[in-house]
């Protein structure tokens, strides 16, 4: 079947751009990936990264320096539901969760550290000891817990110590803030707020909130968040819609905003504590700012200032970097929205981003058999594309003469959730990886039937994986486990060998993220999150070369078929060409470096997933991210900042002068998107994963209803 | 005819409008020019009232007792507590663009106009202090406490290039002074005042204009600017500013936007820092905002939505309306003292309205919010000018108070302020009965086909002093009603109404009984029905005694014996339509006369049925004086418009004047007057018995007028030192006197008998004291239920009859010397005002007022306490 629910979508002849030449394109809309919504939202100020946790309990690590890109993630669990995500001691980030367990991530290994109970049943909450703190010498990380109890950990250079627990509470800890200097804490509970001092571990103040909700004063007000300011100021945002504002010294309300009708969940202060964020039930957020009274008094005030509505869910989380205001909810949108005052010059910073999908792959293809492997958080469908018969002109949608066919619905068993997978080329091997468990299995084709059969006994070192490929000819399985090794293996029929382990260079422990393999089998390359790309030489199975090492993460790897040449792009949508034979840049990247690509092209914000090239015309190289497609001919003169790079004119009607004066290297499509995956499946045939916004938004839950003036 | 269109050729020269001036510009010739025509012959034709309060944004007095507002060429002070203009400030040769008070003296104010003056004023006198020459159009005016300049609006050469400029107002005792000394602030402006605000005590001024905010700072002398997204983007297409507000305290600006948004900037001295926020419940244009003096704690808003929004703390949730005002708002003011706001509103109309958001006061002009279809009319009862105003209501408008008396709620259905929606419509309106009868059309029509037509009828009700529908008669004709018409003839025992209607019929309607066992009651019913060979009928005329109809019939005017309702004759000139059609009267009767859509006039003989004479004119107007054969009629030409009376029986006409006024008349009517003037010259006795008044098509009502402006204004100038002066008239002490004596249910009920027979009360002074002294200068109503009481006792008793008589014929002396001795003797009082009243005035009193008490206190009031 092709497109949703029923709806018949046909291959299309398209050429999407001029001199691309023409393409059938299967457009395939059957996907139905929902990524699951944001939770928690922590930023280091330190390393400029944000760490994002999903209701699944996924950890996704974005590097707001390399262009927002996601370089890392850590996958969920069903029993492990993240509450609270907390960075602390500089780059160790701890989580918390409804399961009483405090994590610790390792950010090298990308695995759990250790999880620890911390005996109060569900956490509800977390922070960590600013850093400003003179009075305490090691780092301390404070859980509030279902039990209303407020615990204190020690730190420790490799794990945390309990320490102490603060005065009981009456009810569940919802938040928790320390004041600056690390001396007091603020704790918000269902219809209070307490004020602990550090050293006494006693509640000095107890400071109801008003249950008052819209007039009505029947619910419970609970205080889903609270800052502490140095000045002694608590700050806090609750289920009534309201932010207040109380001096913790005399336990007391000196300000009430009401900002909206629904709950005001998630509150994030500035470290220069001039501004501050809060997100609603509602979607909206609101940024007030300490604004000067007047020009020439010191009097200061909190202004509510600009409210933004990017959101269609609830704002569960916000966060507050330097330059940006950044927000995720249950409509599993990242949302990072730049302060114009602080942003100093137009680059990638100034615009508003929203970040939906994964900058990985979740989508493989076996060519020949034309199947696709989806891979969901808990399960892998197997498809087959349907064909067709008819012939069309440029443009035309044909009608299909067989659907697609869902083949295969294979579940994982156990509570993890899926890393990674991968269909061999061939079409009879499929991969995929928990963060614990390894299975590969062998498929059978038989007519219309599968017989699917796992190869068992994995040998012991092959537990987990972090990205799987399969050689072109579908001998070789490539594995990159998250010891930061590379373990190459020969696939037999029915049974498999373990050929070589590519140990990690001496000294680091990086993981390679990225897994690239030449068609004739004899290179692979392997990437991590920031060291250069390795090149190995898998007949001889040793190390060829490193590509050195660029500032910015790579996002996609490939290497051309013949040449053998390397093409890598960055996530600050640099693309190098790297001789694999030659060892070095090829001339075409050192012209492109020479001269830059285009303003436009570097302004783009997603990155680029996915790299392959067409096997007849080497000088093509065929790139894609979320929402554009693009063909770079290598033959044909590059783009310079005054010509158009998104070319308007359609192939068709213009003369060939024109064609040929306007033309250059890069032909870009945006009639795709969002674009999960795209791949040529032969010369004249593209598939094209999409996914639209509109269906994943019909699988959320409803929004709260609010009254729309003139409907 | 012969001769109609040169006789006004070697009469003295007309008035004509001063050139350069906009519609809305007056039409009084300038007062120089008066001086020198002192004699009554000039006859001019002047603005009488009706002008725009709502021009300008109301200003407020320090003490809140007053507030100003521009209208027309003048400034108009009312009292806030009992809505009564207590006086007209005049001395503006051209419209006033702005008003201020003076900073520095709270009891003056500034004002600007478009002749190049500002003049500061001394409002409770009424007294022009100094005048200022500027030379340019002033467009509005800002001033400031701290500096010695006044800030004003001027256009530069080009026709919408805006400047705001300060001038510095130079210390000189003349009257006159040159000002000319200009300094340049801002370029680039929006003309309206509502697009500049001083803020935080003019340490810096907010320009708007489209999509952009200026703000520029005195002390530092630089300019901070602010663009929007400009309407190529086709989302934001409708975010322009439409107004700016600043904090009186805060620096803070609000501004308001074509979309409903309100923006509260902050932090605007960085324009890269700057922030705002937003507000949003608007849901068209943001008219006008201000904040609340005192605190700034809140912000006031309007609209289209005729809803006045308070943003207390300029909180989104946290606001307070206060709904149903009746038309847009397009201006609010606050007082400086922080108690009450003005809101001037589309309609004509200023609302006073208290902090705890309560409209205490309406100060209601003349309604121009939409086309007047009804024409003009005259209430035969209280005289006032009739016309439509508000959506659905007929106004009542007092002339001679230049007020609107109230307004009759024909089409009683809630206006729904809604672009494209169709509204009923009040098409027609005819008085019939010396004022006892009132007809009313209305009509909607949605499709061609869908006609909806409503004829009601209202009976005047003595007990409630108003009109109460009566008879209401869906669908009285088939198609649009044409024109209807009472017979007015004294001897007719059943008022009778005529419609004409498209249909090709027109119908009679009488009063029959239509009483019931529940109750006596009379109602309306069709009695006849015409037609002439299924022509369109057009016009109906009764003649003056009633005993003919005259119905016109596209081209054919026919003639019905109203008593059988048969047909006499007809006429027919074959020259077009006919649009108007009138009886002569008086001795003219005998004629009628009839106007054509080609422009001709004709007059046709009823007695030989035989056209008399006609005349090429191209008739707008043709209206017949209801007390004397004079006929009005206005020509349109490609001029202007000029105004012809005759004498059906003449051919040659009484008077002409040409060029009444640049643009079309749309209506006029005769309007009786109380006291016949005594115009010697032949040319102007038709306006001895009524007087003309017209309407131009922009809506500004016209006059005729030989009095100089000055003379006109007299008497509300008298006004205004009763209200110092209150509390020691004569008038007082005879109240006082009697203040401790008590009051009787049966009196009480007795008085209420006298105010609705009012004819009765007529001759008791002390009763035509009461209802002629304004209400704002009366004492409280316990004094006042003592005097009526004493009156009509008094008016029974033969001893003191002579004595009242006495007593009002020294006050109208008094008045009428208007000497020093009144001067002197408010001085007096004045002083000894804040004491204890009681015995230190009694002590001031002339001899002939202590003579008239002491007769008082001979009265004997001991039969009182028998009752």
């Amino acid at each position: 079947m092709w497109g949703r629910g029923g709806e018949r979508r046909a291959p299309r002849v398209a050429s999407p751009s001029a001199g691309m030449g023409e393409f059938k394109v299967h457009r395939v809309r059957f996907f139905n990936y929902v990524p699951s919504g944001i939770r928690c939202v922590a930023y280091n100020n330190q390393s400029n990264r944000l760490a994002v946790s999903r209701t699944d309990g996924t950890v996704e690590i974005y590097n707001l320096s390399a262009n927002y890109f996601q370089e890392k993630f850590f996958p969920g669990h069903e029993s492990r539901a993240t509450e609270a995500l907390c960075w602390a001691n500089g780059q160790r980030l701890f989580s918390a969760g409804l399961n009483g367990e405090i994590i610790e991530y390792d950010l090298q290994a990308l695995n759990i550290k250790y999880a620890m109970d911390a005996f109060g049943g569900p956490i509800w909450s977390m922070a960590a000891s600013p850093n400003g703190s003179q009075l305490l010498v090691s780092k301390q990380l404070l859980v509030g817990c279902e039990d209303g109890s407020v615990k204190l950990f020690q730190i420790t250079p490799d794990k945390i110590q309990f320490e102490r627990n603060f005065d009981r509470q009456k009810s569940r800890i919802l938040s928790l803030s320390w004041h600056p200097a690390g001396t007091h804490i603020a704790a918000g509970s269902i219809d209070y707020i307490s004020v602990f001092d550090v050293k006494s571990g006693s509640a000095i103040h107890k400071m109801l909130v008003d249950r008052q909700y819209m007039g009505v004063s029947k619910r419970k007000c609970i205080i889903w968040g609270v800052a502490f300011l140095s000045d002694g100021t608590v700050i806090s945002v609750d289920s009534a819609g309201k932010v207040q504002f109380w001096d913790s010294a005399t336990g007391t309300l000196v300000k009430n905003h009401l900002i909206a009708n629904a709950d005001v969940q998630s509150i994030a202060i500035s470290d220069q504590e001039d501004s501050f964020v809060v997100g609603t039930a509602e979607g909206t957020v609101f940024h007030f700012q300490l604004v000067s009274v007047t020009s020439n008094s010191s009097e200061k005030r909190w202004v509510r200032t600009k409210p933004f509505q990017h959101h269609t869910h609830d704002v569960r989380a916000v966060a507050h970097s330097p330059i940006a205001l950044i927000s995720g909810g249950t409509d599993t949108h990242l949302v990072i929205r730049p302060l114009m005052e602080k942003v100093e010059v137009k680059n990638y910073d100034a615009a508003l981003r929203k970040i939906t999908f994964p900058h990985r792959r979740l989508v493989s293809c076996a060519k020949k058999k034309q199947l696709l492997l989806f891979q969901f958080a808990h399960h892998l469908e197997l498809w087959r594309l349907g064909s067709t018969v008819a012939t069309g002109k440029n443009g035309d949608t044909l009608p299909l003469s067989k659907n697609a066919d869902h083949l295969l619905h294979l579940k994982t068993k156990g509570p993890e959730n899926i890393i990674c997978s991968c269909i061999s080329p061939c079409g009879s091997w499929i991969a995929y990886s928990t963060a614990s468990r390894f299975f590969l299995y062998r498929l059978n084709y038989d007519h219309d039937n599968i017989n699917l059969q796992r190869v068992s006994k994995m040998p012991a070192f092959l537990r987990s994986a972090l990205q799987i490929l399969f050689s072109e000819d579908s001998a070789k399985l490539f594995v990159a486990s998250n010891q930061g090794s590379l373990h190459v293996i020969r696939l037999l029929e029915g049974s498999f060998k373990h050929l070589h382990t590519f140990q990690p260079q001496s000294g680091t422990v990086e993981s390679m993220c990225l897994l690239a393999v030449s068609p004739d089998g004899n290179w692979l390359a392997a990437s991590g999150t920031s060291a250069g790309v390795h090149v190995y030489n898998v007949k001889q199975l040793k190390l060829h070369c490193t590509v050195p090492a660029y500032n910015f993460p790579v996002t996609a790897l490939a290497i051309a078929p013949n040449t053998n040449n390397l093409v890598i792009a960055h996530s600050d949508q640099q693309v190098f060409e790297y001789s694999i034979p030659d060892k070095q840049y090829t001339q075409w990247s050192r012209t492109i470096q020479k001269q830059g690509f285009h303003h436009l092209w570097l302004q783009r914000d997603t990155p680029i997933t996915h790299i392959s090239f067409h096997p007849k015309r080497p000088m093509h190289i065929l790139l894609h991210d979320a929402y554009m497609f693009c063909i770079i001919d290598k033959s044909l003169p590059l783009p310079n900042d005054k010509t158009l790079l998104y070319n308007p004119l359609p192939p068709t009607n213009e003369s060939d002068i024109i064609r040929r004066r306007t033309a250059h290297a890069f032909k870009i499509s945006k009639k795709y998107k969002p674009l999960l995956f795209m791949d040529l499946l032969d010369e004249r045939t593209l598939v094209a994963v999409e996914r639209p916004l509109d269906d994943i938004i019909a699988q959320l839950p409803p929004p709260i209803k609010k009254k729309k003036f003139g409907t | 005819m012969r001769g109609w269109g040169s006789v006004s050729r070697g009469k003295r020269p007309i008035n004509r409008l001063p050139s350069g001036k906009l519609g809305a510009g007056p039409v009084t010739a300038s007062p120089c020019a008066c001086a020198k025509m002192v004699e009554e012959e000039s006859l001019r034709v002047v603005r009488c009232g009706g002008s725009e309060l709502n021009f300008r944004r109301a200003v407020f007095s320090a003490d809140s007792k007053y507030v100003f507002c521009v209208s027309g060429d003048f400034i108009k002070v009312y009292s806030t507590a009992t809505e009564e203009c207590v006086h007209i400030l005049q001395g503006h040769r051209n419209l006033v663009t702005g008003i201020q008070l003076n900073p520095r003296n709270h009891l003056q104010l500034y004002s600007c106009s478009f002749d190049g003056t500002i003049k500061l004023w001394d409002y409770i006198d009424g007294i022009l202090i100094k005048t200022f020459i500027v030379g340019c159009k002033l467009h509005a005016l800002f001033a400031l406490a701290c500096e010695d300049s006044v800030f004003v609006i001027i256009n530069k050469e080009k026709p919408d290039v805006f400047q705001l400029v300060s001038v510095k107002l130079p210390k000189s005792s003349s009257q006159e002074i040159e000002a000319k000394e200009l300094s340049f602030v801002l370029d680039y402006i929006n003309q309206s005042p509502k697009c500049i605000a001083f803020g935080n005590e003019g340490e810096y001024v907010a320009a708007v204009r489209d999509f952009y905010l200026s703000v520029y700072f005195f002390k530092k002398k630089t300019t901070s600017r602010f663009t929007l997204s400009s309407s190529r983007n086709k989302k934001h297409a409708k975010n322009n500013f439409t107004c700016v507000a600043c904090h009186p305290k805060e620096d803070c600006i609000a501004t308001g936007h074509r979309d409903g948004k309100i923006r509260l900037w902050r932090n605007f001295d960085d324009e890269k820092k700057y922030t705002y926020t937003c507000l949003h419940w608007h849901h068209d244009l943001v008219m006008d905002l201000a904040f609340s003096v005192t605190e700034g704690s809140s912000l006031l808003s309007g609209g289209r939505e005729s809803v006045l929004v308070e943003w207390r703390e300029a909180a989104e949730k946290n606001k307070e309306f206060l709904p149903r005002l009746g038309a847009t708002i397009e201006h609010i003011s606050v007082s400086p003292a922080g108690d009450l706001f003005c809101t001037s509103h589309s309609d004509n109309k200023m609302i006073i309205i208290h902090r705890n958001l309560e409209a205490s006061a309406v100060i209601q002009g003349l309604v121009k919010d939409r086309n007047i279809v009804t024409g003009l009319m005259i209430d035969p009862r209280t005289k006032a000018l009739v016309l439509n105003g508000k959506p659905g209501h007929l106004q009542f408008y007092s002339l001679q108070s230049d007020k609107q008396l109230y307004n009759l709620d024909i089409i009683q259905q809630e206006y729904i302020n809604d672009y494209g929606l169709i509204q009923i419509e009040l098409t027609k309106a005819a008085f019939g009965c010396y004022g006892n009868w009132l007809a009313t059309v209305e009509q909607r029509q949605e499709k061609e086909t869908e006609l909806e037509l409503q004829m009601k009828l209202w009976t005047y009700n003595k007990k409630t002093q108003g009109f109460v529908l009566n008879t209401k008669v869906n669908m009285p004709h088939e198609d649009h009603i044409t024109a209807l018409c009472f017979c007015n003839a004294q001897k007719s025992e059943n008022p009778t109404l005529v419609t004409t209607s498209k249909d090709g019929h027109f119908k009679v309607w009488i009063l029959t009984d239509d009483s019931d066992i529940y109750k006596k009651a009379v109602g309306w019913t069709c009695d006849f029905v015409g037609s002439y060979h299924k022509y369109q009928a057009t016009n109906c005329c009764f003649s003056e005694d009633g005993s003919l109809l005259a119905v016109s019939f596209e081209e054919i005017v026919t003639i019905w014996d109203s008593e059988t309702w048969e047909l006499k004759c007809t006429f027919c000139q074959r020259a077009g339509k006919i649009r108007h059609l009138c009886f002569g009267r008086l001795t003219c009767s005998k004629y009628l006369l009839g106007a054509t859509e080609n422009g001709i006039l004709c007059c046709w003989n009823l007695l030989s049925c035989a056209l008399e004479w006609s005349a090429k004119l191209n008739m707008r107007v043709l209206e017949p004086d209801p007390n004397s054969e004079n006929i009005a009629a206005i020509s349109q030409s490609s001029t202007g418009s000029d105004l012809f009376v005759f004498r059906p029986s003449e051919p040659r006409p009484l008077y002409i004047q040409k060029n009444i006024s640049r643009e079309e008349v749309q209506w006029g009517v005769f309007v009786p007057r109380d006291v016949p003037e005594s115009f010697t010259s032949e040319a102007y006795q038709w306006l001895n018995r009524s007087q003309f008044y017209f309407l131009t098509k922009s809506q500004s009502l016209l006059t005729f007028s030989t009095q100089s402006p000055e003379e006109k204004l007299t008497p509300t100038s008298k006004q205004l030192l009763a209200e110092e002066t209150l509390p020691t008239t004569p008038f007082y002490f005879i109240l006082g006197k009697h203040r401790q004596q008590q009051q009787d249910d049966k009196l009480n009920e007795a008085l209420e008998d006298e105010l609705v027979q009012l004819p009765l009360t007529e001759n008791i002074p002390a009763i035509s004291e009461l209802l002629h002294t304004p209400a704002h200068v009366l004492p409280s109503a316990s004094f006042l239920c003592s005097m009526f009481v004493n009156s009509l006792l008094l008016s029974k008793g033969t001893k003191s009859a002579e004595e009242i008589p006495d007593d009002v014929s020294m006050e109208e002396e008094k008045e009428s010397v208007d000497s020093d001795e009144e001067n002197n003797f408010t001085e007096q009082v004045q002083d000894t005002n804040n004491t204890d009243l009681g015995k230190d005035i009694i002590h001031q009193l002339s001899k002939s007022e202590e003579k008239e008490l002491r007769k008082f206190r001979k009265v004997d009031y001991s039969w009182i306490t028998a009752l």
